[in-house]
Order: C-alpha cells, then structure tokens, then sequence
C-alpha cells in the first residue's frame, strides 16, 4: 500500500509560473489559453503557452542543455522555493539517496526540428545541435539532476500523456525497495512542432478552444508546462499525500481509448485498492478530459463504471490545456493545490454539457473541504495512470 | 533485491537469437558481427505490422522469445521498456517534412513517434491490458529499466517482462547519435522461484567508486557492443546467464558515481 508525504510541489503553466497565479486563475475560472501565435504556425488552434520562458537561460556550466523544454524545466524548479526544499531532501538523505523521475513526451525535440531547417550542404545538422542534452527523451531527467546536484538513480518514463502521472508510482516503488529515501518527481513538455502538426493530422486539434465534456468539443489545445513534486520516505512536513497509484494498459489502439474504457476503469480501480478507499471516498475527480471526442466518451463511461454518477469531476485542460507528457503532474500539483486551498476546481469552456457523458461534471470552481482528490491521466499506446491524493 | 530469471530473449549483430546465441556467449566460438536480422513481428495484426518500424520490431522479437521460453501467458504479465531513443527513421521523416513547405506528416508516423510505441504494438499484439511503463535513460537505459522492472517485481510480487532495445537514426541525427545497428534484450523476472527458473538475480545499486569497474567482455568484438550500444551493456549478464555458472557477479555501468552489482545464481536457490 502506498502512503508517502509530499513535502512540496509547484507548478507551471499557461495559468502562470508559480502556485500562487495558478491558484487565483483557477478561483477566477479563467483559462490560460489563447490563439496565440508559436514559432510560424498558421494553424488555426488555441495554445496554452507558458508566460516568460523566453528570459530564461540556463545555469552556468549548463548552457548545452539550452532548449525551450529544459528552460521551462529551470523556471518551474525555481518557483515557491522548491528547489530550497529539494536541496533540503539532498541534505537530510544525502545527493545519492535521492531519485530524478521525470515524465515528458517530446523532450527537446523542438530543437531538432529547428536544427533540420539549418543543415548544411552536405545535409549535416548545425554544430550547435546537442543530441544528448536537448533531445534525447531522458535530456530532461538529466539536466534536472545536473542543476539540482542530485546523484540517485534517474530516469525518464515516456508514456506519452500518462508519463508524469507514472513517476509518482515508479517513485513510491523505488522507495519502497529501500534503494532510495526521496525522489523528486513530475513532468516538463513544451510546445513543438511535432505535437501541435501530429494532433493535427489526427484531426485531434480543435480550431477553437478546447471544451472538456461539451456535446460540440471538437478536440484538445496544447498546452506547455512544468510541475515538479518532492516525495520522502517520511516527514513531519507533508503538504499532502500520495496515498494510491493504479496502472494499466488497454491493449486496444495506439490512438483511440478503448470505447468502454476498460483500462482506465482499471486504472482508478487499482488505484483504489492501493489506498484502501472506496469509491465514495472520493470528493473530487480530476479527469483526463482532453476535449476529444471519444476520449471523453470513453472516461466518462469508465467513470460511470467505478464512481456512478454523483462524484465530482471536472477536467482543468480547458484552462491549462493538454499539457501532455506534463499533464500528470500538472494535474497532481492542482489536486493538492484543490486539497489544500478547500477549491474544487470547475471545468472551463463548457457551453452545452454533452448529456451522453452522465458523470457530475462541474463547470465552475466553487470552495470545498476536499479529503481525498483522484487524478486520471491516460495516454497514446494504452497507457493509463491514476493517482490517488489525499489532505496533510 | 533478488529475482529470478524465467525467459531471455536476445537479438543483436552476430546474435540471431538467446538459443543462437549459446555458444557465442559462452565464448565456444568467437562473435562474429554480422548486420541484425529484423523480421515483421508475427503476432501483430496485418495493419500494425505495415506500420512498424525497427524499435518496434526488435523490442517485440526479445519479447516474444523471453515470453516463449517463460512458459507464461503473455497476455498477463506487466511490462518495462527502456530504450535510449524512440523510432529514429520516424522521427527523421517527421523532422524533415516540418522542415519542408507542406508541414504535412502522416497520422501514423506521429501515433508511432511516441516513446512508447513498441509497448503499446506489443500489448496489443498480446491483448495484454497489464501495466506498462517505457523509460529512458540515454546509455544507461539498461540498468535503470532493470531497478524499475526489480522495484515492480518486490511491490506487486507478480511477474514482469523487461524489455531493453536501441535502434540507430539515419543520418544526419546518426552525426549526432552515432549507434552501429540494433539491439535488443528481453528478460522475464519473477518474485520467486518456479520450476522454470533459469536462475537468480541479486541486484545491489552500489558506489562506483568504491567497486571494480564495469565487467567487460572478453571477446573484442562484443565488447565493442558493449561501449557502443547502450543495451548491450547487458552483455556480460547475458553471458554469465549463458554459462549458467552460479555466483558470478558482474557489474554494470549506471549513472556517474553509481553501478549494479548484480550476482548471478541458481534458479533453484532459495
């Protein structure tokens, strides 16, 4: 059974940098999403582009790992004094003892689709390319272990948008095997080419805003983000609490849920079990809801098979946007900011709630006692995690 | 942390398969390299298997032998996947055609772009609805699937199937990554011991400074895989399984500052 303190979080987003912007846009039910202009995109689609990365460059001794993902990385760890807290977690269990598990989908890979448009006669990439440290799915993991001087194990799960729900569970794994006493944990994926012309050729990328549980939503708006968690074998501290993970697969399409949702309905099942709760124990949901058709389908009927119809659920995409490969740890830093701030947060951009998704879905954020939040979070190739959270 | 080893799969240049592999292993004959040979993986249905590349082909192929010699459903057992990079052909066709006028890329080479494509072909295939995670960990992918497969085996105490596997990018991303060819490992773990164990595992997370370095290969050329490939790290593992010696330890390369130490013994020890 899962039950290990969170001593810190923060997040990052197209709500602001920080807990406290996030909080107040969530209270004020406003959306981080804009038609906002990326690069040379002329799609018609709305972002979620974080505020202020531009400004930010790399610590010194760092400057290979110079990419828009690392960069919102470094401006997430240095918000609401994390990383003061991580290197607390290094001092009290030593740097060794200390895990990096990151969850992203796209890395750096913005980087390298700006390096194909500079190659040399010879076809060659620029001189200035860095593979290694911009890149490479685990780039992330790696710098962020660079910067914050930890040695522990590391790693990146890239299961698409699930992978930073997941490290929360590989994370209590590991602790528990007594291998690690802490790991810091979440997930960074930025805006790139790859995602918003790939959701595109899905037809997943709705040219307006994007409208989880809407009888007219027309797909998801991608959003930028970077949520960090610290985890500890115990503390005196917690600001909330990892009380259950439940993982599976759907083993059905490698774009398309399964229409039942028969792996998510697992998922929350199990994360269930771990906590040892029921499911009226429950207060709030917050749903993976990207506002595609059937995904929303498909977790409102899996909801409906775990929960029936009278938890509250809501999907905060429709403020952050689909942060992706970041959606799980965005989702989970939002669920503690929920469980400590007594908010339950309101799903936006809802104008005619679609009556075939029967869940208790709410549209405005309103103030709740919140004990227990479950998190859901599933992705391309299957892939399903939901977390269970619960009040310090 | 102990496991127990019930399938192995292998796939490399001069290593066709774990059963083709024995007397190369055991260093009865010396490798000789030879292009991997990667075949269409035949438990996938027709439409999937047009759609995938290498990374997916040489992840299933272990997969499948380990399973195989598992003796187990794989339709039930939990999976890990590490791999040092995704599909390098789709992600440069991707890169290119974002370089170009059009910006179009197929659906397809963009649902197979995801990290985690060869598990999600491989569950699939399987109609396997188990849990799975896909990692990287750059060259080190190989231990640290490895500590996430052995902590998911001591937590859920229920079997697991790890899959280790790199492919090469074309060129120009190959400049800049350089990897000589495919490579691929596959491990079935179990809590404990089954009449089909083929041995155990003791796996300690130690000090790199204050232990013997990496164990090598005797013989140069899968050495040479070894420091060029990162899941050929396991080689030396996959030799002492070969050999079927109890009590060899061997040590892997990790992170700086850390490797595993990893004991090989009997499947029938306690």
């Amino acid at each position: 059974m899962t039950r290990l303190p969170i001593t810190h979080y923060t997040l990052s987003s197209a709500l602001g940098a920080g807990r406290a912007p996030t909080l107040q846009a969530l209270r004020e039910n406003r959306s981080g999403l804009a038609k906002a202009r990326f690069l040379d995109v002329e799609l018609p689609t709305w972002l979620g582009v974080a505020p202020g990365l531009d400004a930010i460059s790399m610590p010194q001794g760092l400057e290979a790992f110079d990419c828009r993902n690392n960069r919102l990385a470094w401006m997430g760890l240095n918000q609401d004094g994390f990383a003061q807290a991580v290197q607390e977690a290094s001092a009290r269990w030593g740097a060794h003892r200390v895990a990096v598990l990151l969850g992203t989908s796209t890395s750096g890979l913005l980087q390298t689709e700006l390096a194909y448009r500079r190659r040399g006669s010879n076809g060659a990439l620029p001189a200035d390319f860095h593979y290694a440290q911009t890149q490479n799915t685990f780039a992330l993991a790696a710098f962020v272990a660079r910067a914050m001087d930890l040695r522990g194990p590391a790693w990146v799960i890239s299961t698409a948008c699930s992978s930073s729900a997941k490290v929360f569970s590989s994370a209590a794994r590991l602790i528990a095997t007594g291998l690690v006493d802490a790991a810091l944990v979440g997930g960074v994926d930025s805006l790139c080419l790859t995602t918003v012309y790939g959701f595109n050729s899905l037809e997943l990328l709705s040219p307006d805003i994007c409208r989880p549980w809407d009888a007219e939503r027309r797909g998801l708006s991608i959003g930028e983000a970077a949520a960090f968690a610290l985890l500890e074998r115990e503390s005196a501290a917690a600001q909330g609490w990892l009380l259950g993970v439940g993982e599976s697969n759907d083993g059905h399409h490698m774009s398309t849920p399964h229409p039942q949702g028969l792996g998510a309905a697992e998922a929350m099942q199990a994360a269930l079990r771990d906590a040892d709760l029921a499911p009226a124990a429950i207060d709030y949901i917050n749903l993976h809801g990207t506002a595609t058709p059937s995904n929303d389908a498909s977790e409102a009927t899996a909801v409906a098979a775990v929960f029936g119809a009278t938890t509250p659920c809501s999907s905060t995409k429709g403020a952050t946007g689909h942060t992706l490969g970041a959606a799980g740890g965005v989702e989970a830093a939002i669920s503690l900011l929920a469980l400590q701030s007594g908010l339950l947060p309101g799903g936006l951009n809802l104008r005619h709630p679609d009556p075939l998704l029967t869940s208790n879905y709410i549209g405005e954020s309103h103030a709740a006692k919140l004990r227990h939040v479950l998190s859901n979070s599933f992705g391309f190739g299957g892939s399903n995690a939901s977390l269970v959270l619960g009040a310090a | 942390m102990k496991v127990f080893v019930q399938g192995i799969g292998l796939l490399g240049p001069g290593l066709p398969s774990w059963a083709d592999a024995q007397s190369v292993l055991r260093g009865n004959e010396p490798h000789r390299s030879a292009r991997t040979v990667v075949q269409a993986p035949a438990q996938l249905p027709p439409a999937e298997r047009r759609r995938a590349g290498n990374a997916i082909k040489v992840a299933m192929a272990v997969a499948d032998q380990a399973m195989t010699l598992a003796g187990i459903d794989p339709k039930s057992v939990a999976t890990v996947f590490t791999s040092s990079s995704g599909e390098g052909s789709n992600c440069h066709a991707i890169c290119e055609s974002l370089a170009s006028g059009d910006r179009l890329i197929s659906p397809t080479r963009f649902t197979n772009s995801v990290h985690n494509a060869p598990a999600g072909y491989w569950h699939i295939a399987v109609a396997n609805r188990s849990a799975s995670t896909s990692l990287c960990a750059f060259d080190d992918g190989f231990a640290a699937g490895l500590l996430e497969a052995l902590s998911q085996v001591h937590a859920l105490q229920l079997p697991i199937l790890l899959v280790a596997s790199d492919t090469p990018y074309p060129e120009p991303l190959n400049a800049t990554r350089p990897l000589p060819d495919c490579f691929g490992l596959a491990l079935v773990l179990t809590p404990v011991p089954t009449a089909r164990s083929l041995a155990s595992l003791r796996v300690e997370l130690v000090p790199a400074d204050l232990n013997a370095r990496a164990t090598v290969c005797d013989d140069g050329s899968l050495e040479s895989l070894r420091t060029h490939i990162p899941a050929a790290r396991a080689l030396p593992l996959m030799q002492r399984l070969a050999q079927g010696d109890s009590h060899q330890s061997v040590m892997i390369e990790y992170r700086a500052g850390l490797q595993l130490q990893i004991e090989v013994g009997p499947g029938d020890s306690r």
